[in-house]
């Protein structure tokens, strides 16, 4: 299973399942990452955690430990 | 016919801007009851009898967050008569997330796309008209910033409101969740309206936790969960989530076309890349955050604050050489020629007006330091000190945004507890202000100076020693405070918008840091003004030869009677002496009142700052490591009246006040006396039982804080959030 965390910055991946439960899992999914969505990986902060994304036009930034819950392809 | 408009939006999306158009200077800035939330309410320009409710800024309506609940409880329980949307157009998918759910509320729904400027620039283009039909609502394109499209909005709204209408969703969802929607509405209670039923059905089907507060039946529908889940192949929540993002895709497509771009890169993702690389990011937030400290607290700030205290609230100041004098002075004047009576003068002259000038005196550098933030938040530069300092920040319980009131706090803890407003979560919020005024502010240099001059030689570690004290406090109280009952559960992720750079305007900035420091003026200033009244009479009043009145000589003050009861609590700190405690009592109005009083009551009279003058006095009552204890003491215990004014303001809630007050008071405690009995015994090498107590105090402390870590780690609960490792998939073990 292939997460949203291994993914290097600057690639694109699809989102196959959300893994997880309760308030964090629902608000990634209010943020818009939910099954099939194009996820582009932005960057990494300076201190190597949390990331940046680009879903839905728009930049969001989630901590590696929130990102390993989204398993992409 | 009076109306109420409740103006609904995401977070970033210029819901500030439209509420400010709409209602000018018409507004009353407060915060919902027992929370830390803020609630803006106005009246519409033109219209006295329409109020207009700015909600605060949310994603969903789920739930989970503090703005989410209180902005779900207000539309279901207050039922406004019409809901304006303010929509980002130029982010449009995730904004109408929201807006689907609100129409779900049987309320009518107003849409304000915003930002038509900016979708104009970028050569996009949306077909209002074709969105209104979709979704079943009236739309209108507008530009806050620009003040373009307000006033239609403005009556398009009142119209709404006044004919009436029921909105019922147009939205539909896949056929599967359609039926089992279908079935769940059907098993509703008499007490939801038919326009409702949409919204507790689908709230039934993702299982919301909050429900019963609203609901005085909640069915039965583990079938129906059942039966979708099996269709769908998925939980509940996340198909309706997913069927929701599904609908909003399907609609864009008909209504918004995006210009090809030959250039990827917007202006704003331009700064972007430089403001937040990887090795530039460091320095340049350094930078930023040095210009801010510098001109906020050292350089304007300072002055201003001096200005307030020392000028307006002191002997005087000039302005272009003219002699100005201080409000004492005047008052002073004033009294004595009217021949005010001795006790009556110094209730006013130091009860009164010195409460005032404690309250008004710190304003002018608040304000400053306001402008600073208001900017920081308004351009988008806020969420990156996040982003950049999240990972440090943490491990301690605090977020990335604590960063600023802690710097802030280190020259004055006022400011920076009022800077935590900036900390969207509320559990990082309170974490925060309880642990701001741990970092040594100005006002205590003059305490640490006193100690390390008359005990210590004026050693060059003390002070050093002091911010490491405060620190580790922070650090410490962190670690703890995310293991008590009080913190726990309420975790709030940290899945944020990292919203596009742009220019705030004047008025918008200006405008924050008026509602900010007239909130602390208004909230926090009651509290600071009473107990200073109540400290000087303490200082002012006793019973001398046999009679209670006012005394000369604060030796027989009420003050230093309460310092001579209390004083047996702090023998096991090293300093069970009455001075000590009447001067930390004193402490309470401003740090740096510890030297002064020192100097009245060792008989001196006025001191200089550092309280050069009875080093002497200070060295023979009590020894080094006593003296020590009552300097951490002083640094970690409850701050002054004024930065308790703002813990109680920015709490917002009398219990929280007082479990962050007592915390403080209660961990310098328990500092200063491990410090005292350790400290002891490495002087003389004497054990006694006192330092036995401690010892054994401190490793059972220490040991169950590690007990329960291994236990938790046994249990397979990781030590970083202490949840069950296994359901959380979290990564973090």
């Amino acid at each position: 299973m292939k997460t949203l965390k291994e993914i290097k910055c600057g690639e694109t991946v699809k989102v196959v399942k959300l893994h997880g439960v309760g308030a964090v899992k629902r608000r990634i999914m209010d943020m818009g990452i939910t099954k099939g969505t194009e996820v582009f990986v932005r960057k990494v902060a300076p201190l190597g955690d949390p990331i940046e994304v680009t879903v839905r036009g728009y930049e969001l930034s989630l901590r590696k430990a929130d990102a390993d819950m989204i398993e992409v392809e | 016919m009076a109306i109420t408009i409740a103006l609904a939006g995401n977070p970033n999306c210029g819901k500030t801007t439209l509420f400010n158009a709409m209602t000018g200077s018409n507004q009353f800035v407060g915060n919902w009851p027992g929370v830390t939330v803020e609630k803006k309410e106005g009246k519409l320009k033109g219209h006295k009898d329409v109020r207009i409710m700015d909600l605060p800024g949310v994603y969903s309506l789920s739930p989970y967050t503090l703005e989410e609940v209180v902005t779900r409880n207000y539309l279901i329980s207050e039922r406004p008569d019409v809901i304006l949307n303010i929509v980002d157009g130029t982010n449009i998918e995730r904004n109408l997330y929201l807006t689907t759910q609100l129409m779900e509320l049987g309320i009518p729904v107003v849409m304000a796309v915003n930002m038509m400027d900016l979708v104009a620039k970028n050569g996009d283009r949306l077909h209002i008209n074709q969105l209104s039909k979709k979704l079943g609502c009236p739309v209108v394109e507008i530009s806050a910033l620009k003040g373009t499209g307000i006033k239609e909005a403005a009556d398009l709204v009142v119209a709404t409101a006044n004919s009436k209408d029921k909105m019922l969703p147009v939205h539909k969802f896949g056929n599967e969740l359609e039926a089992i929607l279908n079935k769940v509405e059907s098993k509703l209670g008499a007490e939801v309206k038919e326009e409702q039923k949409r919204f507790f059905a689908i709230k039934l089907l993702e299982s919301d936790e909050k429900l019963p507060e609203l609901l005085e039946y909640v069915p039965d529908i583990t079938k129906e969960i059942e039966e979708i889940e099996e269709q769908l192949d998925d939980d509940a929540e996340s198909i309706v989530t997913n069927e929701r993002y599904q609908y909003i895709s399907s609609i864009i497509k008909s209504c918004y076309e995006k210009k090809e771009r030959t250039n990827n890169q917007t202006l704003s993702d331009k700064i972007d890349k430089i403001v937040t690389n990887r090795i530039l990011a460091l320095p340049i937030f350094a930078a930023i955050m040095f210009l801010v400290y510098y001109v906020s607290v050292t350089t304007v700030g300072t002055w201003a604050t001096d200005w307030a205290n020392d000028g307006v609230f002191g002997e005087g100041w000039s302005l272009f050489g003219l002699d100005i004098p201080g409000i004492p002075v005047l008052v002073e004047n004033l009294l004595t020629s009217i021949g005010c009576a001795d006790w009556l003068q110094s209730l006013i002259l130091d009860g009164i007006i010195g409460g005032v000038g404690a309250v008004l005196g710190f304003v002018p550098q608040m304000m400053i330091l306001f402008i600073f933030l208001a900017f920081l938040e308004a351009c988008g530069y806020m969420a990156r000190v996040a982003f950049i300092m999240d990972r440090v920040f943490r491990k301690f319980g605090l977020s990335g945004k604590s960063f600023i009131p802690m710097l802030i706090g280190s020259g004055c803890g006022v400011p920076g507890i009022m800077a935590s407003r900036t900390i969207e979560s509320d559990r990082d919020r309170k974490m925060t202000i309880m642990t701001t005024t741990f970092i040594p502010c100005g006002a205590k240099l003059p305490i640490i100076a006193l100690i390390a001059g008359a005990l210590f030689d004026g050693a060059w570690w003390v002070a050093p020693s002091a911010y490491f004290v405060g620190i580790a406090a922070v650090v410490c109280s962190g670690i703890i405070l995310k293991k008590t009952k009080l913190f726990a559960g309420d975790v709030a992720p940290f899945v944020m918008e990292l919203p596009a750079y742009h220019m705030p305007t004047i008025t918008n900035v200006m405008r924050s840091m008026w509602e900010r420091a007239s909130s602390f003026v208004k909230k926090a200033g009651t509290i600071i003004l009473l107990s200073t009244i109540v400290i000087w009479f303490l200082q002012n009043f006793g019973f001398t030869s046999g009679s209670f009145a006012m005394v000369e000589d604060m030796n027989d003050s009420l003050l230093a009677a309460i310092g001579g009861v209390i004083a047996p609590i702090f023998a096991p700190l090293g300093w069970g002496n009455w001075k000590f405690a009447s001067a930390a009592i004193t402490g309470l109005i401003a740090k740096e009142n510890v030297v002064g009083t020192f100097g009245v009551l060792y008989g001196f009279g006025e001191v200089a700052e550092d309280g050069v003058e009875i080093w002497g006095s200070l060295a023979s009552s009590v020894s080094a490591t006593a003296a020590y204890s009552f300097l951490v003491f002083n640094l970690l215990c409850a701050p002054c009246f004024a930065a308790m004014g703002a813990i109680k303001r920015e709490m917002n809630n009398t219990k929280w006040f007082l479990i962050a007050i007592g915390y403080q008071t209660g961990l310098a405690y328990v500092v200063s006396l491990v410090i005292y009995q350790v400290g002891t015994v490495f002087a003389s090498r004497n054990v006694s039982i006192g330092t036995v107590t401690t010892a054994l105090v401190v490793i059972a402390a220490v040991s169950g804080i590690i007990a329960t870590m291994a236990r938790d780690r046994k249990a397979g609960k990781s030590i970083q959030c202490g949840c069950d490792c296994k359901d959380c998939g979290g990564g973090c073990h």
